[in-house]
């Protein structure tokens, strides 16, 4: 390649990261604004930093309140998946049967449908049964939406544990429980962690079921969040450290585990 | 013999039988609820008639000129995000995927952000700090430029939503183009190169062959994810103005929680699902592909 060339290639690719990541890049510096400042008509770019915006985020919006029930459902709902795939993924890989596809097939199937076919019932069961607006009601679905994609990620990764030493186990007459607790997970546990990763990631980010099933007492931060929407005038700098607050654990997630995000949502299709 | 290997379909059943019954409960429960509520009169603000409805809830909504907005938004929602996505994903990738590219694991890491940015905010960031047209940064760019700002989100709130899941949804095609990009064999394409290919004659007969089955993921993929979006819509025009940027989701949560009326909403969302598996029939296909594929 001749050296104008290179230099336009480079050119081209970072005007290409200057573009997609300033809004990002825009939230993050408008977070340590004053609102006076965030809301000028010229963008100002050099000013002094405040925390106004994070103080007030913190200890008058009740940060911590959405961030505590963003952490459980997230992780609750981790768990939960984690405890129904393991097993499930690890008879599909190591006991198939000629149900097995199509068990995988019928799981995943259920990833295709919109969260708005199943809204109303699971409305009118949780204000039955008083799991509305609560976290844990949120951890049960959330654990429900991620399921197929774990199952399946899991899937994948345990193809990888070599059958010769489950046959090993067998005969040296390990129980079930041990060859999964001994063997499967040990030996991938990196893919284990990622995919936890990965479901943590989306409950995180996930805001249909949170906006229409929390408002208070089970609200995430994407309800937290969402409550800027109307209603607070212009307190941009407010808003920008609240969304900066809600954002960054899981962008800072995300840069670290692109690849197995992106293999987790083609169920594999790219390695 | 028959008992062994009927104590070993026991076990499958162990361990399998959770999680499958777990999405039953979750998912195809409710389903079934939704179909059966979609044929009932039931509204929330008038509890007392209740009873068979046929089909009059399909009838209110099929007639209901917001419902057919909905499903024509939804449509040029999918199919543009779809075509821009994959186009410039497609571009951002070949870029990011040339050695001469000087920091490149960097820049592509802060490309992808957008991915990673929760629905909301990416909605919030680009109603108030982007698209603003007194205090937004493309209002400003668009005086120093003398022209007169555009209210992007009530003079083409389509449009602007198809911009902003556009920024949000290109890193994903980008990631999952580069994965594959980078797994085409280098001497494949110095082999092309020596036998005198041009880059773009590589491109279009080495390297675009390769990229079929993850272009076929992410176009089916995105599809479905933008079948039901929800979050940038609801913070950034709450549907409008009028029902201009009202997508099928939205149209069956202001049905549910602003009418009440479960009734019809549940005869959106049948309908919103039937469309989903249309496209899912597509996907599964290609997922069963898959597997055969593997094992």
């Amino acid at each position: 390649m001749s050296w104008p060339a290179k230099l336009g290639l480079n050119a081209l690719a970072w005007l290409v990261c200057i573009l997609m990541f300033f809004p990002v890049f825009w939230l993050i510096l408008t977070s340590f604004k004053t609102n006076a400042l965030a809301a000028a008509e010229d963008p100002v770019f050099v000013f002094w930093p405040t925390i106004a915006g994070y103080v007030n985020a913190i200890f008058d919006n009740n940060y911590l309140h959405y961030l505590l029930n963003s952490g459980i459902t997230a992780i609750g709902s981790t768990l939960i998946c984690m405890l129904l795939a393991i097993p499930a993924a690890y008879s599909m890989v190591f006991r198939r049967s000629k149900y097995t596809d199509s068990t995988l097939l019928w799981m995943l199937s259920t990833k295709m449908l919109p969260p708005v076919g199943v809204l109303l019932p699971i409305y009118v069961v949780y204000k039955n049964i008083h799991l509305l607006d609560s976290a844990l009601g949120l951890v049960f679905i959330y654990a429900a939406m991620n399921l197929p994609i774990v199952v399946w990620l899991l899937y994948t990764y345990f193809k990888d544990v070599p059958a010769a030493i489950l046959e090993a186990a067998e005969i040296d007459g390990a129980s079930l429980f041990t060859t999964l607790s001994r063997i499967v997970v040990p030996l991938s546990l990196p893919g284990i962690l990622s995919t936890g990763l990965l479901a943590i990631v989306l409950a995180w980010n996930e805001s249909f079921w949170a906006i229409n099933l929390t408002n208070v007492h089970g609200a995430t931060l994407a309800v937290f969040v969402s409550d800027f929407k109307s209603a607070r005038g212009q307190f941009w700098a407010s808003m920008s450290a609240a969304s900066t607050l809600s954002v960054l654990p899981i962008l800072v997630a995300g840069w670290f585990t692109q690849r197995q995000l992106v293999r987790g949502l083609t169920f594999g299709a790219v390695k | 013999m028959s008992s062994s290997l009927q104590n070993r379909r026991l076990r499958s059943i162990a361990l399998i039988g959770p999680a499958a019954l777990y999405l039953f409960v979750w998912m195809i429960v409710p389903l079934a609820m939704t179909v059966y509520y979609s044929f009932r009169r039931y509204n929330l603000i008038q509890p007392f008639v209740k009873g068979n409805a046929g089909f009059s809830n399909y009838a209110k909504i099929i007639g209901d000129p917001n419902f057919l907005a909905g499903l024509v938004n939804t449509l040029i929602l999918v199919s543009s995000c779809l075509i821009l996505t994959v186009v410039i994903g497609l571009a951002f990738a070949v870029i990011y995927n040339s050695e001469h590219v000087i920091g490149k694991n960097l820049l592509r890491t802060l490309a992808a952000s957008p991915f990673f940015i929760m629905p909301v905010v990416t909605g919030l960031v680009w109603k108030n700090l982007m698209m603003n047209p007194s205090f937004g940064l493309l209002a400003a760019l668009q005086r120093g430029l003398g022209i007169t700002p555009i209210a992007f989100l009530s003079q083409m709130p389509l449009a602007s939503i198809i911009g902003i899941v556009t920024w949000q949804w290109t890193p994903f095609a980008m990631l999952v183009l580069l994965a594959s990009l980078s797994s085409v064999p280098e001497d494949i394409k110095e082999a092309a190169y020596l036998d005198g290919a041009g880059a773009w004659k590589t491109f279009r007969h080495i390297i675009l062959p390769q990229l079929g089955r993850p272009l076929y993921a992410v176009i089916m993929l995105e599809t479905i994810f933008f079948l039901i979006i929800f979050g940038q819509i609801y913070v950034a025009t709450s549907g409008g103005p009028g029902n201009a940027s009202t997508n099928l989701p939205y149209y069956i949560y202001l049905q549910a929680f602003s009418a009440y009326d479960i009734g019809a909403a549940s005869a959106g969302a049948v309908v919103a699902v039937i469309l989903a598996n249309i496209v899912a029939i597509f996907l599964v296909r290609m997922i069963n592909a898959n597997i055969r594929e593997d094992t």
